[in-house]
């Protein structure tokens, strides 16, 4: 905006005038910048409509018709649901987003579901509560690129989340019917806001906890284990021993029963 | 288990040809056609569930294979080292040797996963075969005289089983092995008075040190598979000692056994057999994944996986410290008494020790002295049969109960709600199990009672002259009936004063549980009683004669 306000005030003085050059390129960096922006991500283009008055208007709007009930007319919380003020659009695009809210019914914990808002509502939503307060914004770039040091990732991801979500992100279970849900195919961006902003049980893994280049690496490592299946053939859930368990005694021993009675059978 | 080509030592005479003369050469040098001969005319008999042991045979077989190329190629050293090979995930990170070998032959040894593969499904497989076939020869009654030792031998063999499972499951020194071991190390170190010492003793210092996975390796490899093979020496030959015990049936009595003889028959079909479980276990490890190790990483004591549990043998001991409320330890003179884990090994150990040496308790208990080539059908025997379904259900909940956190994500419950389940079937299931299998077993005993008298339903609808229709019931034919009532009736023992002329307590207490264990029953149908139902079948259409079986009391 600068830059090309300074060229407005030169316009008198034509292209002689000393700066035209300088706006010349703040014009052609505008333009291809923004070009880029709105051709390599999507949510960048969000981003720029979030910023609009318009925007957190029509958000505003579908609060109250959707969310208000329960997270009260200004955001601010009800015995219902907690006060929205502060989480900022990260976690806004991660529970609309994954179809988590707006929430079917009380329980031990939101479940994943059928997203209900578009795009666009869903940006618009996150518009209106980044509005309230400060928060994460919606990540964007390449932290979510999947570039990163899957090793790196790896070690992470099992000193910090396989707790609760399994090694391989099979999921796990938590106390009074609560529970980690499996990570596979969760998109990088639902990943990256889930650690920034802690949703539900999950802890939130801020950046001086685990830096945003290290969330990059756990989202590569993630991004492996899904494009690459089990080397060793299906994975069984991923769930470890009990699955091989019980592998094991239907389909090994089930089998081999089978085949003892065919072996032992009397020919008729 | 026989060499073919020693077949036909005694026909040299006959012009035999080379199989003849290479047969007479070995036989001149060995004197082995007395036991070929011998061995094969051994009869076995055919049933299905006589192949389970086999099957354990067999899984060990593939174990031993698969193990040795598994061998050739670990490194059983807790030397650290940063991994280098083919699974990017891992590029970089601080292993062990044990770690980084495992990886090797999971990643860049030709053939080395599926090994690894093989040699892990071939353990779960062969201590569960194991366990189905211990639960054959107790259903059974396969244990009586003269057949305890052998039971104990073969129990041994289950412990043994485990073991080497366990030390196998901890070589690759990743983090789901290491977490075991970690648990092994707190149950060790709650042991009072020895525990901390022992642990030390066992790591060689501080957990987890750099020993163990040496000293696990000794175990897995040599000590425990010698002492396996031995037993199973042991195991087989005392069956062919004591000959194999036959289902009831016609013509099936404690002097004969009727089956198939060794050669060529049955050694043809075990040899098959060898190669189909060979089969299925080869199909199973080329297509399913067992033991992610690049999964879990290296062992490092800070991060547990969910989901963490042992393989599955190992189950019923780790449910049993998950199904124990909170705060069961105690302070006492300035130590911390951590009753979570001796309660646990107590029962545990109480267990083992029971099935160990049941064979010797029921043979006290009925006061049997008899050889028993025959199996009982597991209904003619309600008060043993009760007694199996009552372990197999405290085994099965504490088994299930290392699994309460899968159970509760994938069925939508609350662990809690699992644990608390399954504490109360730990505890009551038993006595329930034992209730109702024991009436269900008084119940078919009475059925058969009911077919031998007066025949099945036939399906034959007839209407009398009267207007009366009845169903025609059709006679069992000789064969099934000798299954139906040759069974042992056995009755309480009678208290009687010993050469003192005194009655001793545990005399009392022994006939007490013989009471117990024999008043409810249902006498085999004798001839008399046969002669008169079947005398009354000409007179009158069966079963309007609904004559109902009588359970003799005391």
């Amino acid at each position: 905006m600068n830059p090309a306000s300074k060229a407005r005030k030169g316009r008198k003085a034509g292209r002689r005038h000393p700066l035209a050059s300088v706006a010349l390129i703040a014009i052609g960096l505008l333009f291809t910048g923004g070009a880029y922006a709105a051709f390599s991500t999507t949510t960048a283009s969000a981003e720029s409509d979030a910023n609009s008055q318009q925007t957190i208007d029509d958000g505003e709007k579908l609060f109250a018709a959707n969310c208000a009930t329960c997270h009260g007319l200004s955001a601010q919380g009800s015995g219902d649901g907690p006060s929205l003020i502060g989480v900022g659009a990260a976690s806004v695009d991660f529970q609309v987003g994954t179809g988590r809210m707006p929430l079917q019914m009380q329980g031990p914990q939101a479940l994943k579901k059928p997203v209900q808002f578009t795009e666009e509502q869903t940006a618009a939503l996150a518009a209106y509560v980044a509005s309230l307060a400060p928060g994460p914004a919606i990540p964007e770039g390449e932290v979510l690129d999947g570039e990163g040091d899957a090793a790196v990732g790896a070690e992470l991801f099992r000193i910090n989340c396989a707790m609760c979500h399994n090694v391989a992100g099979a999921g796990g279970a938590l106390t009074e019917g609560k529970f980690a849900p499996s990570l596979a195919d969760v998109s990088a961006v639902h990943v990256y806001e889930a650690m920034v902003t802690g949703p539900q049980n999950m802890p939130v893994f801020n950046d001086m906890n685990i830096s945003p280049e290290n969330k990059r690496d756990i989202i590569t490592y993630l991004k492996y284990i899904e494009d690459n299946p089990s080397p060793g053939g299906l994975a069984i859930g991923s769930l470890g021993p009990v699955a091989e368990g019980l592998f094991i005694w239907i389909f090994g021993l089930g089998a081999i029963v089978a085949l003892t009675v065919w072996i032992t059978a009397k020919s008729n | 288990m026989t060499s073919v080509s020693t077949r036909e030592p005694t026909e040299v005479k006959k012009s035999g040809g080379f199989t003849a003369s290479a047969a007479n050469y070995i036989d001149e040098r060995t004197s082995v056609s007395g036991a070929v001969k011998e061995l094969g005319r051994k009869i076995f008999p055919d049933h299905w569930s006589f192949l389970l042991g086999e099957v354990a045979l067999f899984s060990f077989v593939i174990i031993l294979l698969s193990g040795s190329f598994l061998t050739f190629f670990f490194d059983a050293s807790m030397a650290e080292v940063h991994y280098d090979g083919s699974y990017a995930p891992l590029k970089g990170i601080a292993m062990s040797a044990a770690m980084q070998s495992t990886m090797d032959i999971s990643f860049d040894i030709r053939g080395g996963l599926l090994m690894r593969q093989v040699h892990h499904w071939a353990a779960l497989l062969f201590v569960a075969a194991i366990g189905l076939h211990m639960l054959r020869v107790f259903f059974t009654g396969a244990f009586r005289k003269p057949r305890e030792i052998n039971w104990v031998i073969g129990f041994v063999l289950f412990i043994l089983a485990m073991a080497e499972g366990f030390t196998g499951y901890s070589l690759p020194d990743d983090l789901l092995s290491g977490n075991g071991l970690r648990i092994i190390d707190g149950l060790i170190k709650g042991i009072p008075v020895i525990g901390t010492w022992f642990s030390f003793l066992l790591f060689g210092g501080e957990f987890p040190g750099t020993a163990i996975v040496g000293r696990l390796y000794s175990l897995h490899i040599l000590l425990l598979p010698a002492i396996i093979v031995a037993l199973i020496a042991m195991h087989l030959l005392f069956v062919v000692v004591h000959k194999h015990t036959q289902y009831p049936s016609a013509g099936h009595t404690n002097k004969n056994v009727v089956g198939y003889p060794i050669l060529p028959v049955y050694a043809a079909k075990a040899g098959g057999f060898f190669f189909i479980v060979f089969g299925v276990v080869m199909l199973i490890a080329s297509f399913v994944t067992i033991n992610p190790i690049w999964n879990y990483g290296p062992y490092d004591p800070s991060p547990v996986s969910a989901g963490t549990q042992p393989d599955w043998y190992i189950g019923f001991a780790d449910g049993a410290m998950r199904l124990v409320p909170p705060g069961w330890e105690f302070v006492w003179l300035n130590h911390t008494y951590s009753m979570n884990i001796l309660v646990v090994l107590g029962v545990v150990g109480l267990f083992i020790v029971t099935v160990m040496i049941y064979p010797f308790i029921e043979a006290w208990i009925t006061g049997d002295k008899r050889e028993h080539h025959v199996l009982d059908r597991p209904r003619n025997a309600p008060t043993r049969t009760a007694i199996g379904a009552a372990g197999v259900t405290f085994y099965a909940s504490l088994w299930a109960a290392a699994s309460s956190d899968i159970m509760a994500t994938h069925f939508h419950l609350t662990m809690e709600g699992v644990i608390h389940t399954l504490q109360a079937t730990t505890i009551l299931g038993p006595f329930l199990a034992f209730y109702i299998t024991k009436r269900v077993c008084l119940a078919l005993m009475k059925k058969d009672r009911e077919i031998v008298l007066h025949g099945y339903e036939s399906g034959r609808i007839v209407r009398l002259p009267g207007g009366e229709y009845v169903e025609v019931h059709q006679q069992v034919d000789d064969f099934e009936r000798w299954k139906l009532v040759s069974y042992n009736d056995q009755k309480p023992l009678m208290l009687r004063p010993n050469a003192n002329g005194k009655i001793t307590v545990p005399e009392q207490v022994r006939a007490g549980l013989s009471r117990w264990f024999f008043e409810d029953r249902i006498a085999p149908v004798d001839q008399v009683e046969l002669d008169q139902a079947h005398g009354a079948h000409h007179t009158e259409i069966e079963g309007s004669a609904d004559k109902p079986a009588q359970i003799s009391d005391k």
